[in-house]
């Protein structure tokens, strides 16, 4: 790991806490958050010169109040005096718990931020990009090389977010009982939407989108720290875990999809696999079930078993069946289909497919038509498998895909 | 996902001033959609390459033969197809045009 990498991986830690830190003592989303950064980005050009101070989040938070107060100064008197007064008033000592030395406090630091960034005022674009640089303390350029746009465009999804946050009055603080379940709803589908644009990415040019997965993964392990009993919590972490297993193996060398049941087993990250199954098979046992608990036994599943043959398609027939009953969604639907033509034949598959027909959401959707390819190549049907799989390929937007579907379609040919 | 939005007009009615897109650039650029935009000059003065067996022809004027033509084109960013159609939405396209919503292939997928 290069110097550069330990740096940043300190900043990125102490990030929330410093950010936390600030607003409880200052207030004001909006000029703390900028504040902040300029120290994170301050601390990135001194350290490697000077060396990390001793008490590294002392040093970000003493920057940090001065550039706030920087910021201030060129607004009203009466702000000026306000701020001035509670950064002289600040004495080093009490910001300074030694480096490493995680208190409670921090802890909630961190998810009150995931709350405040995950605010439903906010539009997921928004609460995805704040959320990586409020808590995960990228830069607005960090996070726009992530999501392959430009610095220009990511901007104003910061800034507009946070001026919203601004305007409904949203406050750092956690959420009411009453809130509580649908606002940590909000915060775990930030952190999964996060996983899924990295988890999507293939390799090559777009290396780097991968490390959104690994910083998903890092936000949500801090939330399970906070939340270690919320079964959804933990399902979540599990889920990221069981699926991030896969990625060396998912895609060739050349770039190419390779599908789950073609996957060189070996090359799965046996550590993550077996740290996720713990995880969901301990959230099963002790918390009502939940989406996120099922989706992660279905991926333990899947990777739990030896040989692709091997997979107890039944257990995952069962599942898809509840996860269909507690969080209906046609996507769902797709998974059960394959799962009941796995284990009742790829007929009653295809029957089930049919249900979705009639969706909106799915008509058009390429997803349907590749599962239903596969599910008719099942069959024997190879014509109409053949029919589904070119239709696929000139629906989806994604060029692995398409060269998936035209292989697959390709091979029906011969 | 990232959608192109070409406005198509026709060559005769080119407008003479700049086109004017202030709603939807405002929009676009506030909730940090908009990726780049171009417009483009009268399709007249373009040209042509074609290399075949090596040989290069270039030709004179705008490779479509019809009377249509894109004179505006934006690269936008946004969460799906309907957002996409509904930016196009405000970008005005005269008394004969129309603004055509092409999704731009992504390097990423799901294995299947």
């Amino acid at each position: 790991m290069s110097g550069s990498e330990r740096f940043g991986d300190l900043l990125r830690a102490l990030a929330p806490q410093v950010l936390g830190m600030l607003l409880r003592r200052y207030g004001g989303f909006e000029e703390c958050e900028d504040a902040v950064q300029e120290a994170l980005l301050a601390a990135t050009v001194q350290w490697p010169a000077d060396g990390v101070p001793e008490n590294p989040r002392a040093w970000l938070v003493t920057v940090a109040s001065r550039r706030l107060v920087d910021q201030v100064r060129g607004e009203q008197a009466r702000r000026r005096r306000e701020v001035t007064a509670a950064v002289r008033e600040a004495p080093d000592a009490d910001l300074a718990p030694a480096p490493g030395d995680e208190n409670p406090a921090d802890r909630d630091d961190t998810l009150t931020l995931l709350f405040l960034c995950g605010h439903p005022a906010l539009t997921p674009a928004s609460q995805v990009a704040l959320t990586l640089r409020a808590v995960g303390g990228l830069t607005t350029a960090e996070v726009a090389r992530a999501f392959l746009v430009p610095e220009a465009t990511m901007a104003p999804r910061i800034s507009r977010a946070k001026q919203r946050i601004k305007a409904v009055g949203a406050s750092f603080a956690t959420p009411t009982a009453q809130e509580w379940a649908e606002r940590l709803d909000a915060v775990l589908h930030v952190l999964y939407l996060i996983f899924n644009e990295g988890y999507t990415a293939s390799s090559g040019p777009d290396l780097h989108r991968a490390e959104l997965t690994t910083e998903a993964i890092r936000l949500t392990r801090m939330v399970h720290r906070s939340l270690p009993d919320d079964g959804e919590v933990a399902g979540l972490l599990a889920l990221m875990l069981l699926t991030d297993a896969r990625r060396a193996a998912r895609t060739g060398p050349d770039g190419a999809l390779v599908p789950l049941a073609e996957q060189d087993r070996n090359r799965w990250d046996a550590a993550m696999i077996h740290e996720g199954a713990a995880l969901v098979t301990a959230a099963m046992s002790a918390s009502p079930l939940g989406p996120y608990q099922l989706q992660a036994a279905i991926a333990a599943l899947h990777v739990q078993a030896p040989r692709a043959e091997d997979t107890d398609w039944e257990q995952i027939r069962v599942l898809y069946g509840i996860l269909g009953r507690i969080a209906p969604n046609p996507m769902v639907t797709l998974n059960h289909a394959v799962a009941v033509a796995m284990t009742r034949g790829p007929q009653a598959g295809l029957e089930l497919l049919e249900s979705l027909d009639g969706d909106p959401r799915m008509a058009r959707h390429h997803r349907l038509h590749a599962v239903r390819a596969h599910l008719q190549e099942l069959a024997g049907e190879y014509a109409a498998a053949r029919e589904n799989y070119r239709l696929a390929a000139r629906r989806t937007t994604s060029l692995p895909e398409q060269r998936y579907l035209r292989d697959r379609a390709g091979e029906l040919d011969r | 996902m990232k959608f192109l939005l070409n406005l198509y007009l026709n060559a005769a009615d080119l407008p003479g001033e700049g086109p004017d897109h202030e709603e939807f650039l405002g929009a676009a650029a506030r909730t940090g959609e908009l990726i780049s935009g171009h417009a483009f000059a009268d399709p007249s003065i373009s040209a042509v390459v074609r290399v075949r067996d090596g040989v290069v022809a270039v030709s004179e004027g705008p490779y479509p033969r019809a009377s249509d033509h894109v004179a505006v084109q934006y690269l936008v960013d946004c969460e799906s197809r309907e957002r996409a159609l509904e930016l196009a939405a405000l970008i005005p396209s005269g008394r004969a045009g129309g603004v055509e919503v092409r999704p731009v292939m992504d390097s990423a997928g799901m294995e299947m």
